[in-house]
């Protein structure tokens, strides 16, 4: 039901109101703390679980992507690329390893599917790039990240 | 004239051009950092200490954008309304005193660029041709919401001038004159004492329910908000000057900081005692007198006039900032009924029992 | 040293001319207001020229600020897509009546300024008897507050009918069959 209220008299004469209007800006002006973050100097604190740019785990240089094909197959974007191969110990590893940034809609599903914990999402929020979408094995090898 | 009149004549209008050019930036600054911190933010606090060069940042931009005009427009209306909205801007400023007078060499001058016997009235009328430059821009923009912009704000204009005026009248009619020079100097004598502290005879305090009027019908007639419904962001884009870029857009952005600062310094004039001092204002004047620095002890009461006059003037300028950032936009149906029903005939009131009072000999 | 009033003088009769003419010549009805702004606005300044500041005022006041607004807003509002009638199309009759009324006219204004040449205001209207008497304003209201106060009176009954008479108008349009609202 639409309630309608009928202001009182000091409410019609909106002066009152409006002065206490100018009292809460001023209040807000003087007193209350400042949200704005200084963002290049300050950054804001973001959950572990927050979502960023990808990385793929490296112990001592060395992936621990087995090119199980897992996230691709998991993937709903269709982003990640993989081309497998063989290293010199018979261990199978990925040639190639692409992910598309640009289909990439940070689900975080590969790195559920991973069976070896090599492909996380960082909490790198910072992803603006000026010629490249596709993130390559050698960017995605560097180790960003705290997980 | 005099050689030294002549000079004088040349500071005056000297100081009145610089001192308004000089708010836009200022207020500029202000409004940004003013209304960021009103709504809990910092504000543009990047450029020199506080901030404080932003302003000239934004004069650069606007001075070396590309002007260009829309291909639908016409183009001789397109390109004189800024100006037809800036110029009458600055001239208001003509009869507004800023300090008292001063006795040089045997010849006293007023403080004020020119003492017309119009006085209130010249502001008017000049202050009416502003809306020109809107209905101008927002007809010549070709373009719908620039229209209902430039119509919203004739229908606004014509509506609140009318209180404008009337809310003066019991003013005018205490004071006996029009002259802003006369209201001024009238407003140093004392209204009554309360202990040993002498209340002035402001118009303030003689015409409280005029000032009420006065204010709300400048904020009308400046476009500020709440009555900012010829710009209307929310619903109109930005109304008249949506077609506009660069130095045109900030012409018009001018245009309304410095109907604002001619609208603070006639608030001060009219109701807060114009250039007379503040208090406590005239012991630090003694004060500077007895130091000798000056050998013209009138040039100190002058200089001290003159800062109290555009610290009064600054403080309303904020104000009006203030208020920006406080209250919503009115709708246009209200703000015709506040214009027509109850400002108007407040304002008949006023005239009648000021007429009264004065009758019975209380004013 | 140049005679400044003289150069305003010019000044202002020349934005009166030429607006007056764009007022008859320019096809665009929003266009031709705008000129007859620009007229009024000379006008005034011809005023303060002849120390009348407050007529000056008054007519910026009046005329430019209020009545031509008015105008503008009603044209705008009422004029956007009328056709525009072609002057050469008007019928011969018209065109020599329009012809020798501006010559009757043009005669009447040098006759008169031949007439006025070398006069000098009449009575106690000098500009420094006025500054004496407390300015124009003051002389003014005196004068329409006593002397004329009737006419002054009559003249705001008048105002009011007409008032009365256009919401009249403007309620029977809204409602057919009568006043009611």
């Amino acid at each position: 039901m639409l309630a309608i209220r009928k202001p009182g008299f000091l409410n019609r004469l909106y002066l009152i109101e409006i002065i206490r209007g100018l009292w809460i800006t001023m209040k807000n002006f003087l007193f209350h703390k400042k949200v704005t973050l200084q963002f290049p100097e300050q950054r804001r604190d973001y959950s572990g679980r927050y979502r960023g740019q990808h990385y793929i785990k490296a112990v001592n240089g060395v992936e621990n992507c087995t090119a199980c094909m897992l996230c691709p197959t998991v993937c709903p974007a269709e982003c990640i690329h993989i081309v497998a191969g063989e290293r010199d110990d018979k261990e199978k590893y990925p040639v190639k390893f692409e992910i598309d940034s640009l289909r990439c809609c940070f689900c975080g599903m590969c790195e559920e599917a991973c069976p070896k914990d090599a492909i996380k999402l960082s909490n790198i929020y910072e992803m603006s790039q000026q010629n490249r979408t596709v993130y390559e094995k050698d960017f995605l090898m560097e180790q960003r990240g705290n997980k | 004239m005099s050689q030294l009149e002549q000079m004088l004549m040349f500071i005056k209008v000297g100081i009145v051009l610089a001192g308004l050019l000089a708010t836009v930036p200022i207020m500029l600054f202000v409004e940004r950092r003013g209304s960021a911190l009103m709504q809990n933010r910092l504000g543009p606090n990047r450029m020199g200490p506080f901030g404080l060069f932003q302003a000239a940042c934004d004069v650069v931009k606007f001075i070396f954008k590309e002007d260009r005009a829309p291909g639908h427009v016409n183009k001789f209306y397109y390109t004189i309304a800024p100006w037809i909205a800036v110029i009458p801007a600055f001239m208001t400023f003509a009869v507004i005193p800023f300090a008292g007078s001063l006795t040089l060499e045997g010849s006293t001058t007023q403080f004020q660029i020119a003492n017309l016997d119009v006085g209130v009235l010249y502001c008017f009328s000049i202050a009416s041709l502003g809306v020109y430059g809107i209905i101008m821009a927002g007809w010549a923009s070709n373009n719908h919401y620039s229209l209902l912009g430039s119509l919203r704000s004739s229908a606004q204009m014509i509506s609140y001038e009318l209180t404008l005026g009337l809310s003066l009248v019991g003013l005018m009619m205490v004071f006996q004159s029009v002259k802003l020079g006369d209201i001024a100097t009238a407003q140093g004598e004392t209204l009554f004492m309360i202990g040993s502290v002498a209340i002035p005879k402001w118009g303030v305090f003689i015409q409280p329910v005029g000032f009420l009027l006065f204010l709300v019908s400048v904020f009308a007639e400046t476009n500020r908000l709440p009555f900012d419904l010829p710009e209307g962001e929310s619903e109109l884009i930005a109304g008249y000057h949506l077609e506009y870029g660069s130095m045109r857009f900030a012409l018009f952005m001018m245009a309304e900081f410095i109907n604002m600062a001619v609208a603070s310094a006639l608030i001060t004039t009219l109701f807060f005692g114009g250039w007379q001092l503040l208090p406590l204002f005239s012991v630090a004047v003694a004060w500077v007198q007895s130091l000798n620095l000056i050998p013209n002890p009138d040039l100190v009461q002058v200089l001290f006039q003159g800062i109290s006059f555009v610290i009064k003037v600054a403080s309303w300028m904020w104000f009006f900032v203030w208020v920006r950032w406080t209250l919503p936009r009115f709708r246009f149906d209200q703000l015709m009924n506040l214009g027509w029903k109850v400002l108007f005939p407040l304002g008949l009131l006023n005239v009648l029992v000021t007429g009264f009072l004065i009758y019975k000999g209380v004013l | 040293m140049i005679d400044y009033s003289l150069l305003a003088f010019f000044i202002f009769s020349s934005i009166a001319i030429f607006g007056s003419l764009m007022v008859v010549f320019k096809k665009n009805p929003v266009a031709s207001a705008f000129a007859l702004v620009a007229v009024f606005f000379s006008f005034a300044g011809l005023y303060a020229l002849m120390s009348a500041h407050l007529v000056a005022a008054l007519q910026i006041l009046v005329y430019t600020g209020a009545i031509m607004v008015l105008f503008v807003f009603v044209i705008m509002l009422l004029n956007q897509d009328l056709p525009v009638e072609d002057l050469k199309s008007s019928s011969p009759f018209f065109k020599a009546v329009s012809g020798l009324g501006v010559l009757v006219l043009v005669y009447a204004l040098v006759r008169v300024a031949i007439l006025a040449r070398g006069m000098e205001p009449k009575g106690s209207l000098t500009e420094d008897k006025i500054a004496e008497q407390g300015g124009n304003v003051k002389l003014i209201a005196e004068s329409l507050f006593s002397d004329h106060v009737l006419p002054f009176e009559l003249t705001s009954f008048l105002l009011l009918g007409a008032i009365v008479a256009t919401i009249a108008l403007a309620k029977r349009k809204n409602v057919a069959g009568g006043l009611k609202s």
